[in-house]
C-alpha cells in the first residue's frame, strides 16, 4: 500500500458515502412521486422545479423540530438507537464493487473500497447489526407500540435471514466464492445468476423486502396498527435517521441483489463494444446503477400494490413456505454440480 | 330475501387452489393494475397555476354594485338580510346626507354592510331578493385565512371600485331568464 492508494481510497468513500446519501434522499423523493402516480395523483411538486427540492425541505423541517425525549426513556439507549440504524445501513456500502477496475497512469484502481474474501459474510452481519437499532431504539422508548414493533422487527428479522442464508449457500455453491467482486466476475457478460437461480432469486427478494422493513412485511412500523411502532415515540432529527436508515438499506440491498443477482456491473454484449477499458469501467458502473434503480422501482412498486401481511401469515410465509423452498433449492443446486462435475 | 343490488358475491370457504396459494399470479395483476395507474391520467390538476373551469353562472364572492355614475345601488332595505337562509347578512342604515348624493343613489343606504363569508352558503338569495341590482355572486373565490375574524367581508371588500375599468363584470350571471324577469316594469327604476 502506498499514499496514492490511500488517497484513492479515501475519496472513493466520500463519493460512496455521499452518492449513497443522495439516492436515499431522492429515494424519499422518488417513493412519494411513484405513490403519487400509482394513485392518480400528481405527488410533490411546489419545491422547486417538480419538486425536486422536496428532500432537502423535509430534511430541513426535521432538523427544525423540537427533540423531545420521554422522561421515561433510556436515555442513552434512546439516542443509540438511531446511530446504529444510521451507521450500520451505512456501512454495508462498502463491499459492494460499484464497478470494474480503472486504470489511471498505469495504476490499476478498483471501483470498490474493500474486496472482503467474505463480502457476502459482512453484508449479513451488518445487516443483523442493524436490527438492534430498531430493537434498542423500540425497547429504550419504554412505549407499548414501540416495543410491540422493536419485537415484530426482530422476530422477522430472525425467521428471514435463515431463508435469506439459505439461498446464498445455494448461490456460493454455484459460484465458488464468497467475495462479491469474484460473484460478479463470474457473472460476466450475460451469464446472470437469476437465471441459474431464479427460485433463490424470488425467495432472496422477498428476504429483502423482510430484511428492509417494506411493505408488504413494514410491521415493525406499521402506521395503522402500532402509530409508527418503534418509531412512535422519536421526533427530530432521530426519527429522521430511522427513516433515511430505512432508505439507506433499500438502496444498499437494491445493491446486493443487483451485484448477486444480476450481474454486477456486467453489462451483456460488452465484449463486442470494442471500447477503451476504462471508458467500459464507467459503462458497467452506470449500468449497475441502472440496475440498482430499477429495483428501487421495484420495491416502491411492491410496497404500493401489495397490503400488509398479518403477523402470523408473516411468520407462516417465513418458515413453513420460504425455508423449506431454500432448503430444496440448495438440495437441488447441490445435486446438479454432484452429477454434472464431479463425474 | 332478495337482493337489492347485483354486486353481491357469494362468499364461500372452499380450499384455494395452488396457483392461489402460490400468490404470485395475483401479485403480477396486482402490479399490472398499479403500473396502469402509474401511466394513468391524474385527476388532480395544479391549482393555483391551472383552475377548474366555472360554470358560466358560478356562484362565488359578493359584490356590491355601483352605478354608472359610481354611486352605490345598495340602500340598505334589509331584504337580502331577510332573505339569507344562513343569516350570514348584517347592515346598519343611516340616512344620506345633503352633499353625499355622488356617492349614494337613494335617500338611505348602508352605513355597515357586512357578510360572513363562514355563514354563507353561497346560494344566490340576496341576489335574487335584491330590488335595486345592488348585491351579485361573482366568480371571484373568497381567500382563505388563518383566523376566523378576516372572513367577516365589510364594505371596503364587497363594494366594487368607482373606476369603470376596475367594475366587476357580472354579465354572465344576467342570463336569459334574468333578462326576461326584469323586463317587468317594476324594476323600471333600476336602468
Amino acid at each position: 500500500m502506498d499514499w496514492t492508494l490511500y488517497i484513492y481510497k479515501t475519496i472513493f468513500l466520500f463519493i460512496i458515502f455521499l452518492i449513497t446519501l443522495v439516492i436515499a434522499m431522492y429515494s424519499t423523493y422518488g417513493e412519494r412521486k411513484v405513490a403519487a402516480f400509482m394513485q392518480d395523483r400528481r405527488g410533490p411538486n411546489r419545491a422547486g422545479l417538480f419538486g425536486l427540492l422536496q428532500p432537502i425541505a423535509d430534511g430541513l423541517k426535521m432538523f427544525m423540530k423540537e427533540e423531545i425525549i420521554p422522561l421515561t426513556a433510556n436515555r442513552a439507549l434512546f439516542i443509540l438507537g438511531p446511530s446504529i440504524a444510521m451507521t450500520t445501513a451505512m456501512l454495508t456500502g462498502v463491499v459492494i464493487p460499484w464497478g470494474g477496475t480503472l486504470t489511471i497512469g498505469g495504476r490499476e484502481f478498483s471501483m470498490q473500497i474493500a474486496d472482503l474474501n467474505i463480502g457476502i459474510l459482512y453484508v449479513f452481519a451488518m445487516v443483523s447489526i442493524g436490527v438492534y437499532g430498531i430493537m434498542i431504539g423500540g425497547w429504550a422508548s419504554n412505549n407499548k407500540y414501540a416495543l410491540l414493533g422493536s419485537i415484530r422487527a426482530a422476530s422477522q428479522m430472525i425467521s428471514y435471514e435463515i431463508a435469506m442464508g439459505m439461498t446464498i449457500v445455494a448461490l456460493i455453491l454455484s459460484t465458488g466464492t464468497l467475495s462479491l467482486h469474484e460473484i460478479v466476475e463470474h457473472q460476466h457478460g450475460i451469464h446472470w445468476n437469476i437465471f441459474y437461480q431464479p427460485l433463490g432469486f424470488l425467495i432472496f427478494i422477498v428476504c429483502a423486502f423482510a430484511e428492509t422493513n417494506r411493505a408488504p412485511f413494514d410491521l415493525p412500523e406499521c402506521e395503522t396498527e402500532l402509530i409508527g411502532g418503534y418509531h412512535t415515540e422519536y421526533s427530530s432529527m432521530k426519527l429522521g435517521f430511522y427513516l433515511f436508515a430505512e432508505y439507506i438499506n433499500m438502496f444498499i440491498s437494491s445493491a446486493v441483489i443487483a451485484t448477486l443477482y444480476f450481474g454486477g456491473f456486467n453489462m451483456p454484449f460488452i465484449d463486442q463494444l470494442g471500447l477503451s477499458p476504462n471508458l467500459l469501467t464507467l459503462l458497467g458502473s452506470a449500468f449497475f446503477f441502472l440496475k440498482i434503480f430499477g429495483l428501487i422501482f421495484l420495491f416502491m412498486w411492491i410496497r404500493w400494490t401489495l397490503p400488509r401481511f398479518r403477523y402470523d401469515q408473516l411468520m407462516n410465509l417465513g418458515w413453513k413456505k420460504l425455508m423449506p423452498l431454500a432448503i430444496f433449492n440448495i438440495l437441488a443446486t447441490g445435486a446438479y454440480y454432484y452429477f454434472t462435475e464431479f463425474n | 330475501m332478495q337482493a337489492l343490488t347485483n354486486r353481491s358475491k357469494i362468499a364461500s370457504n372452499k380450499k384455494m387452489s395452488f396457483m392461489e396459494r402460490i400468490y404470485f399470479p395475483a401479485i403480477v395483476k396486482g402490479m399490472f393494475i398499479t403500473i396502469r395507474h402509474f401511466f394513468g391520467k391524474k385527476a388532480t390538476i395544479n391549482y393555483p397555476e391551472q383552475t377548474r373551469e366555472f360554470s358560466q353562472i358560478y356562484r362565488g364572492m359578493h359584490v356590491l354594485k355601483r352605478d354608472d355614475e359610481g354611486r352605490e345601488r345598495c340602500t340598505a332595505c334589509g331584504l337580502c338580510a331577510v332573505a339569507c337562509p344562513a343569516e350570514a347578512i348584517t347592515m346598519v342604515a343611516a340616512e344620506r346626507k345633503s352633499g353625499e348624493e355622488n356617492l349614494y343613489r337613494e335617500e338611505k343606504y348602508a352605513e355597515v354592510y357586512e357578510i360572513n363569508m363562514l355563514r354563507c352558503i353561497f346560494c344566490g338569495d340576496c341576489e335574487e331578493a335584491c330590488p335595486k341590482e345592488a348585491i351579485f355572486l361573482t366568480d371571484r373565490i373568497v381567500e382563505s385565512e388563518y383566523e376566523r375574524l378576516p372572513f367577516i367581508y365589510g364594505k371596503d371588500r364587497l363594494v366594487e371600485p368607482v373606476d369603470l375599468n376596475l367594475r366587476i363584470d357580472i354579465s354572465a350571471r344576467q342570463t336569459e331568464n334574468v333578462l326576461k324577469f326584469k323586463q317587468n316594469k317594476r324594476f323600471a327604476h333600476n336602468k
